[in-house]
């Protein structure tokens, strides 16, 4: 049902783990519907250039695969380019996801734009084309400033 | 190939070499149409004969009340929608469970569309209808039960004598989806006071497409498929011979063979539920600790979603299945886990092992050696688990 592209990087998922004190990060998706992805960006702030890039995912092998793919195609890109890396995007370099999982590439690139707009948030910027993330769902509220 | 260790028996199971045998011969020599009257079709007749028969006597049952259809969903929609149509001036009230196999399910609300009422019992958290819910439920136009043998998913047993006694006292027909359980526990009808029954030959080692419902005689239930007087008329359609003999060869076996299995099958299980409980921490066993078919472990994983486990088993060559919403081809998780109470991300995280007798300890020890180390790995990559560890960590600081 998956296609080879996908199974490696659910077999082999690129770029898993956290990192400490990340300059963004991004919680998405919900375990009620059973995906849930959290990505961490560091990023550099003279060039705007993502350093670094780690996913942590709860879901299914496509779930697994989208973020990883979405990690390996956001990392050494500048926060603009990272912009345009789409859910389609994502699809095309897993060569396609079955009907039913499409959701789960729509979930890597908001969980990308969480962690970008969280990084936005913490610098006082504005990201061009970024808004503020409907499906956010980080739990980190009492860190958060009000 | 490679080795495959089968885990998946309330699925499907394993056609008997002693079966296929029994059924060839209805496909190369015996082909004749059972309907015909030459000579030539006599032991088509009398093949299905002794399937009705074979069928009959496991159930306490006359062979007269066994009706072939092709499948335990063919057998729950005939039972449902018959029995709706039949009484319907007699009460337009069905009580069923919300546990039940979609083929009730389904059945219930197609009939809620057409101007039934159908009430879906809650179970507890270990799958059992309570008898006293179902007592409040019954209303004077109340005309069906329809409760599962045993659950599909997480194997519990239900209280089939009790509500069985309860239907007869107050007058209400009694049906049971017996698929999982027909051919592994001992069923009587009559001691069981069961008025329909549903089961399917491939279930319990016989072929798929093949069937029965077992219909009370004195039941106005009428037809379901229109076109012939086959089955008494009840059931149109030129039966499906090689599937018949099949089915009652499956199933002298499986009596034959039931106490033995079951034993040897519950040992197992229990070993199986005792290795993955004391061995992978924050799991529970859904479904009754005892009450349960002898061949079904179900458990959930906290943290984790079942098809990225099942995947990761299938790479080793191990047949489950999960009650994710992923392999269920929706949003939401496995009913039957939300209605024992399951939250929605640990309902996700669930997978059902069934066992047959062909399955060993050696195969056993390898699937608990793989659901560790796949479990533990996706925990490592679960943003679920890093955020309970942290919340642990938290908590023993204040401490």
């Amino acid at each position: 049902m998956y296609s080879e592209k996908v199974m490696d990087h659910f077999q082999n998922p690129r770029n898993v783990g956290e990192i400490e004190n990340a300059s963004g990060v991004g919680t998405v998706g919900n375990a009620k519907c059973g995906d849930i992805m959290r990505i961490y960006l560091d990023i550099d702030e003279e060039s705007h250039v993502i350093r670094d890039c780690k996913f942590k995912t709860f879901g299914c092998g496509a779930a697994v695969a989208t973020s990883s793919m979405a990690t390996e195609l956001v990392k050494g890109k500048t926060i603009e380019e990272a912009m345009q890396v789409t859910n389609k995007a994502v699809m095309e370099a897993l060569d396609g996801l079955p009907a039913v999982k499409v959701h789960c590439s729509l979930l890597a690139e908001e969980a990308i734009h969480a962690a970008l707009w969280d990084y936005a948030q913490k610098h006082e910027i504005r990201i061009e084309g970024l808004d503020q993330p409907k499906s956010d769902i980080s739990e980190h509220d009492e860190d958060e400033e009000y | 190939m490679k080795r495959v260790i089968y885990l998946d028996n309330a699925a499907t199971t394993k056609v008997r070499p002693e079966v296929v045998e029994a059924m060839l011969p209805f496909y190369t020599e015996n082909y004749g149409n059972p309907s015909s009257v030459y000579d030539f079709s006599a032991p088509c007749k009398e093949g299905m004969a002794h399937t009705r028969e074979t069928i009959a006597k496991a159930l306490g049952a006359d062979s007269s009340e066994i009706y072939f259809t092709n499948g335990g969903t063919e057998s729950d929609n005939w039972a449902l929608t018959a029995t709706a149509e039949a009484y319907a001036s007699k009460g337009r009230h069905i009580i069923t469970t919300q546990i039940e196999h979609h083929a009730i399910l389904h059945t219930g609300q197609y009939l809620e569309a057409r101007g039934f009422e159908v009430t879906y019992l809650p179970v507890d958290e270990t799958g059992l209808v309570e008898i006293a819910e179902l007592k409040k439920a019954i209303r004077p136009d109340t005309i069906l039960i329809s409760v599962m043998f045993a659950n599909n998913e997480i194997g519990t047993i239900e209280p089939i004598r009790e509500i069985g006694e309860l239907a007869k006292e107050r007058g209400i027909l009694f049906h049971t989806d017996a698929v999982q359980a027909f051919g592994h526990e001992p069923i009587n009808v009559d001691e069981y006071h069961i008025d329909m029954l549903s089961a399917s030959a491939h279930k319990l080692n016989g072929p798929k497409g093949v069937g029965f419902l077992y219909i009370r005689k004195g039941l106005k239930l009428r037809s379901f498929i229109h076109g012939g007087a086959q089955e008494r008329k009840r059931r149109a359609g030129t039966e499906n011979v090689p599937g018949i003999v099949g089915m009652g060869k499956a199933v002298e076996i499986a009596l034959a063979k039931m106490e033995e299995n079951k034993k040897k099958e519950t040992e197992l299980r229990d070993y199986l539920i005792r290795r993955i409980m004391s061995e992978v921490p924050y799991t529970r066993l859904n479904g009754h600790p005892a009450k349960r078919l002898s061949n079904n472990a179900n458990f959930a994983f906290q943290f984790i979603e079942g098809e990225s486990l099942l995947i990761m088993l299938d790479m080793e060559g191990i047949c489950g299945s999960s009650g994710s919403a992923c392999t269920s081809g929706s949003l939401d998780p496995s009913h039957v886990l939300l209605a024992i109470g399951l939250p929605h991300e640990i309902a996700h995280g669930s997978l059902r092992l069934t066992l047959s007798e062909e399955t060993t300890k050696e195969e056993i020890d390898f699937t608990v050696d793989c659901i560790k180390r796949i479990v533990e790995r996706l925990r490592s990559m679960s943003p679920l688990y890093e955020d309970f560890v942290k919340s642990r960590e938290k908590k023993d600081i204040r401490l």
